[in-house]
C-alpha cells in the first residue's frame, strides 16, 4: 500500500481527475436534455429526474419507459432495480464516514452517482481516510455539470454532433477503468477487479445489462478474497 | 398525465435510489465489522467500476466482442495507471479510438 499524500496534494488531483469526468458528463447530460424534450417532457419534468433522481443511466431509462407507456411503479420498480449498485458504493465508503455528522452523510448519499464514487474512491485511497470537503466536491462536480447539460441539451441538444464522431463516447468507460486501474493495490484487488469485469460482461450478455455492474461488484471481491486469504495461508 | 407532470414518479424513484445510497452510511456498527468483511467492502470499487466500463466497450447488441472502443479503453487505463493521471488516459483512449476507427474505416 502507497503512503498517503499530503491533502493538498490530493485535492489538486482530485480537481483534475473530475476535470476529465466533466467532458463526458457534458456529452451525456446534453444528450439526455435532448432525448427527454424529444419524448414531449417539458423543462421543469426533464430538470427534476437530473436534479432530484439525479441517477444518469436510470433517468433515460424512465424516458424510454414513459415513451413506451409504461405504468409508473413499474418504471420506479426499475428504477430502484438499476441503482441498486449505489447500495455497494455506500458500503465501500461507510467505514469511512462514521465520524461525520448524519446530516453530511445524507449529502454524501445524495450525490452519490458512479462519477462521484469512482471520484471519493480514488481521493480516499489517495489519503487513507475521507476528506469531507473532497468528497461533497466530488458530488457537486457532477451534479453542476450535469444539471446545466441537461438544461442545455434540452434547449439546443439538436446543434450538438454525434460524440463518437469527435472520440467522446469512450470518455464515460475510460474514466470508469482509469479510476478501477488506479484503485488497484494489490494482487487480490486485480483479481478482484478481473472478476468483477468479467462477471459484468456474461451477466449483460446473459441476463439483463441492468444486472451487470451488481453482480460484478458483488461477486468480483470474493475472488479478491479467496486470492488474499490464499497468499495468508 | 395530471397537473404535476411526472414529478410524483420522479420522487418515487429518487426515494428509492437515496435509500440504496444512504442506508449502508446510516447503518449501526459498520465500525465492528470484521477484517474480511472491510477487505471486501474495499474491493467493491475496482470491482464494480470495472464492470461498468467493461460493459460499455466490451458489448456490441448483446454480444461479446473486442473493438476499437475496448482496445482504447484498456490503453487509456494502463497509461494512465503508469503516469498517475486519470486525465491522460481519457486523452489516450480518445485519440487511440479515433485512430483505430480511422484505420479500419480506410
Amino acid at each position: 500500500m502507497t503512503a498517503p499524500l499530503e491533502l493538498g496534494v490530493a485535492r489538486r488531483r482530485l480537481v483534475v481527475d473530475s476535470l476529465g469526468i466533466w467532458a463526458s458528463i457534458i456529452v451525456v447530460g446534453t444528450i439526455f436534455g435532448f432525448t427527454a424534450r424529444q419524448a414531449s417532457l417539458s423543462l421543469l419534468e426533464t430538470s427534476a429526474l437530473s436534479s432530484i433522481l439525479f441517477a444518469g443511466a436510470s433517468q433515460f431509462a424512465v424516458v424510454g419507459l414513459l415513451v413506451s407507456g409504461a405504468a409508473w411503479p413499474s418504471i420506479a420498480l426499475l428504477v430502484w432495480l438499476l441503482n441498486a449498485r449505489h447500495f455497494l458504493y455506500a458500503a465501500s465508503i461507510a467505514p469511512h464516514t462514521l465520524r461525520l455528522s448524519r446530516r453530511l452523510r445524507a449529502v454524501i448519499a445524495l450525490l452519490l452517482t458512479d462519477e462521484a464514487f469512482a471520484l471519493t474512491s480514488a481521493h480516499l485511497e489517495r489519503l487513507g481516510q475521507i476528506d469531507v470537503r473532497g468528497a461533497i466536491y466530488a458530488g457537486l462536480s457532477v451534479f453542476v455539470p450535469w444539471n446545466v447539460a441537461t438544461i442545455a441539451g434540452w434547449s439546443a441538444g439538436s446543434a450538438l454532433p454525434d460524440p463518437a464522431t469527435i472520440g467522446l463516447d469512450v470518455v464515460f468507460p475510460a474514466t470508469m477503468a482509469g479510476i478501477a486501474v488506479a484503485l488497484v493495490r494489490d494482487r487480490a484487488t486485480l483479481v478482484a477487479l478481473l472478476a468483477g469485469s468479467a462477471i459484468a460482461v456474461i451477466v449483460a450478455a446473459t441476463v439483463s445489462p441492468g444486472a451487470a455492474v451488481l453482480a460484478g461488484g458483488l461477486l468480483g471481491p470474493f475472488a479478491g478474497l479467496a486470492v488474499r486469504s490464499r497468499g495468508a495461508a | 398525465m395530471n397537473d404535476l407532470g411526472i414529478l410524483p414518479l420522479v420522487l418515487a424513484a429518487a426515494a428509492g435510489t437515496f435509500a440504496a445510497r444512504a442506508i449502508p452510511l446510516f447503518a449501526p456498527g459498520v465500525d465492528r465489522l470484521p477484517p474480511i468483511a472491510l477487505a471486501y467492502l474495499r474491493m467493491i470499487g475496482p470491482a464494480a467500476l470495472g464492470g461498468i466500463a467493461v460493459k460499455e466497450v466490451f458489448l456490441r447488441n448483446g454480444v461479446p466482442s473486442v473493438g476499437p472502443e475496448a482496445v482504447a479503453v484498456i490503453a487509456g487505463a494502463l497509461v494512465g495507471r503508469l503516469r498517475g493521471s486519470l486525465l491522460l488516459a481519457m486523452v489516450v483512449s480518445v485519440v487511440v479510438v479515433l485512430a483505430l476507427r480511422a484505420t479500419i474505416s480506410a
